[in-house]
């Protein structure tokens, strides 16, 4: 039975029921059980900004509290992940990943290939990603194009809190190294998630919105941007498709091909930074494999190639807005609907 | 007081989550007189496009509704009204009209979910109330209630209305212990045990069907009359590659074309019915759940239960109903039992009671008058 859930709420959910279901999965982090600093005192924090909060109460020392040393807990988690574990790892911010790379980017991506597929490496790492949070340049990077790629990395980046629970689930139960970023703005969205444990399998995009006239693909917190985009040019007659990638990595470029191949139009919104995007990415593939299908050219609407400024007025601007979606869907299809 | 000749027509409601509808066409003109059940517009939701019938008759004064445009249910579409009404009336009326908040737990809007707790399982339902017998609508394979979302207020006039989702189908429970007919049909018994409903007349659709007339086989006074809807358990053939392919579908990819088998126009296969199916198929438990309930029923496209010769030899009154296009069961089943009144629908697929909605609730509210 569905009901109404935030995304924060459907993330402790997946983890609740993943950990309920299977003894193997255990979660490290960073004051995700601690107190406010009191001996004795647990469950009070839940992590950051407490998404984990009450799995202590349920799992106990399943839970554990990390040092501030993220190249030693994630090594840890990586290291048990091979040993058996089926570990949940949170960074809290996706920023501090450098830290802690070798052992992403060099270690668990690799573990399947070099050995001969016969180690696996079971670990979610879950961290907040994306601006809009007032939480300046060093915590509030998208970073998503770093992970994806890496071969080896699986890349969740959810919109909602139905996919959030799903793909978690997904995430825990997968065998290969997740990373799973969630955009800090998101953590209070809304939606229908049942109450029952289920997955969403990798690879698949969800079209949040159907439409023939342009496919705007996008992913995370800019899905809701463009929705509100192709709602204000549906008044306009334009119907956009909307598609929310869901996965980075695999990435469902079969429904982004037969939905340019429907509209012949293409426009990338992403919140990362411009060069070397999922945006890019998405239009070299669509030049590459549907370009006969195009009738105009491939836009992209990202954050400019700066870091995430602190003033609220800047960052307000920086994420790409539904008004800057919308113009960019406005230029794709003028001059070249009369033709179609 | 507005005038009791003046009769509003209006968004109608289809299935629990229907919020608003867009009006895509209209069937009749202002001056035409429209009779009960005459096709009237078109209007199409986020899950499905359908015809809507007059439960009115009388002139249509005016049309309200403009084609294009979304409208919250219960809103004003059209007026029906006798000549001697003046336009100055029907102004006032339509001025005066306020569309009945969503939400509202009145009657009138609509049977809401409920549940009953089973020696099976916790199961979920929707109830219309009502005058006289229940009538009972139960789903089939991976179906669930919300399949009889254009039924339940058109056969309302007629009785007490249940649909109920089947032991691991929709908002019921999911794990079946011994996966088969029996089991949904003590489900089935007992639901009606739990809600305290006896007498009731059954409507199955498919493989609700023959779990229907199990249920009724089952003697009990529990069933009264049974309407069996492209029905299991009336002959050997059932398409496996809808079976096989609905159970293994794992992806929109796999499971839009399956889904086509369903209806004579494919066009009512809607991207909004292969999300929400997926989102059932993805519950932990329904995979295996569907695997043991095609395993023990429609192994190698051939159904393994019929019921043929016991309902032939019951007394029950029994109607049967099937789609001429039907490609998951052949209409052939229909003629099955001599005994029965059967109605055959062109131009009508597996879905009959969403495809011909009007006539599938004419139909079961004269077997049940009956």
């Amino acid at each position: 039975m569905a009901r109404k859930i935030s995304m924060k709420d459907a993330i402790n959910e997946a983890i609740d029921q993943e950990m309920r279901r299977d003894p193997t999965v255990i979660v490290m982090g960073e004051d995700i059980v601690g107190g406010t600093g009191s001996p004795g005192e647990t469950d009070a924090w839940g992590g950051v900004l407490g998404v984990t909060k009450g799995l202590f109460a349920k799992h106990g020392d399943r839970l554990m509290d990390t040092p501030l040393s993220e190249s030693a807990y994630i090594g840890a988690a990586i290291g048990a992940a091979t040993c058996g574990l089926r570990p949940i790892a949170e960074l809290m911010f996706v920023d501090f990943m450098g830290v802690c790379l070798d052992q992403i980017y060099n270690q668990a991506a690799k573990f399947r290939y070099m050995f001969g597929g016969k180690a696996e490496t079971p670990v979610v790492i879950r961290a907040m990603c994306g601006a809009g949070f007032r939480a300046a340049a060093q915590h509030s990077q998208m970073l998503t194009p770093i992970f994806t790629h890496i071969p080896g990395l699986k890349v969740v980046c959810p919109s909602n809190a139905y996919d959030c629970k799903g793909l978690l689930i997904q995430s825990i139960r997968d065998n290969d190294p997740v990373i799973f970023l969630e955009h800090k703005n998101l953590y209070g969205h809304e939606s229908e998630v049942p109450e029952e444990s289920y997955a969403i399998p990798f690879g698949e995009a969800n079209i949040v919105r159907d439409g023939k006239h342009a496919t705007i693909v996008t992913y995370g917190q800019t899905v809701h941007r463009s929705v509100d985009a192709a709602n204000a040019l549906a008044k306009e007659a334009i119907e956009c498709e909307v598609i929310d990638l869901r996965t980075l990595s695999p990435v469902d470029m079969d429904t982004v091909i037969e939905s340019v191949e429907k509209t012949g139009r293409l426009i990338c919104v992403d919140e990362a930074n411009p060069r070397c995007s999922i945006a890019s990415d998405i239009s070299a593939t669509v030049a590459q494999e549907a370009f006969g299908a195009l009738k105009a050219p491939i836009r992209m609407v990202t954050a400019p190639h700066t870091p995430v400024p602190f003033s609220p007025a800047l960052e307000d601007i920086y994420v790409p807005t539904a008004n800057a979606i919308a113009e960019a869907v406005r230029k794709t299809v003028g001059g070249t609907r009369k033709a179609a | 007081m507005p005038d009791p000749s003046i009769k509003p027509l209006v968004m109608p409601k289809w299935g629990l989550s229907m919020k608003e509808g867009t009006l895509s066409a209209w069937h009749v003109e202002e001056g035409q007189t429209i009779v009960p059940g005459q096709e009237i517009m078109d209007v199409e939701t986020d899950k499905i496009a359908n015809v809507v019938e007059a439960a009115d008759g009388g002139l249509l004064r005016r049309r309200v509704g403009e084609i294009g445009q979304v409208y919250p249910v219960k809103a004003l579409l059209g007026i029906l009204a006798p000549e001697d009404v003046s336009d100055a009336e029907i102004d006032a009326f339509v001025s005066a009209f306020e569309v009945p908040a969503a939400g509202d737990d009145d009657e009138d809007e609509g049977p809401a979910y409920q549940f009953a707790e089973t020696a099976s399982g916790r199961l979920r339902y929707a109830e219309r109330p009502g005058e006289g017998d229940p009538i009972v609508f139960i789903h089939g394979f991976g179906g669930d209630l919300n399949n009889w979302m254009f039924n339940i207020d058109g056969v309302a006039a007629a009785g007490p209305v249940y649909a109920l989702d089947l032991l691991g189908h929709g908002g019921s429970a999911k794990a079946i212990a011994n996966p088969g007919l029996d089991a949904l049909a003590d489900a089935v018994e007992q639901f009606l045990q739990a809600v305290g409903l006896k007498g009731v007349h059954l409507v199955g659709h498919s493989m609700g069907g023959a779990t229907a007339s199990a249920v009724a086989l089952r003697g009990r006074d529990l069933v009264k009359s049974l309407t069996l809807i492209g029905s299991t358990g009336l002959g050997e053939e059932i398409n496996s590659s809808y079976i096989d392919g609905f159970v293994a579908a794992e992806s929109r990819r796999d499971l839009r074309p399956v889904l086509k088998y369903l209806f004579a126009n494919e066009d009512l296969v809607s991207r909004q019915m292969v999300d929400d199916l997926l989102k059932f198929k993805r519950l932990d438990g329904v995979s295996e759940t569907l695997r043991g309930l095609a395993s023990s029923m429609f192994r190698n496209g051939k159904q393994k239960r019929l019921l043929v010769q016991k309902l032939q030899a019951s007394t029950l009154p029994i109607q049967i109903v099937w789609g001429a296009e039907d490609a998951v069961i052949p209409a052939a089943h229909a003629k099955a039992l001599p005994k029965a009144k059967v109605e055959i629908i062109d131009a009508v697929g597996h879905m009959a009671m969403m495809e011909a909605a009007g006539r599938v609730n004419e139909l079961i509210r004269a077997h049940v008058a009956n």
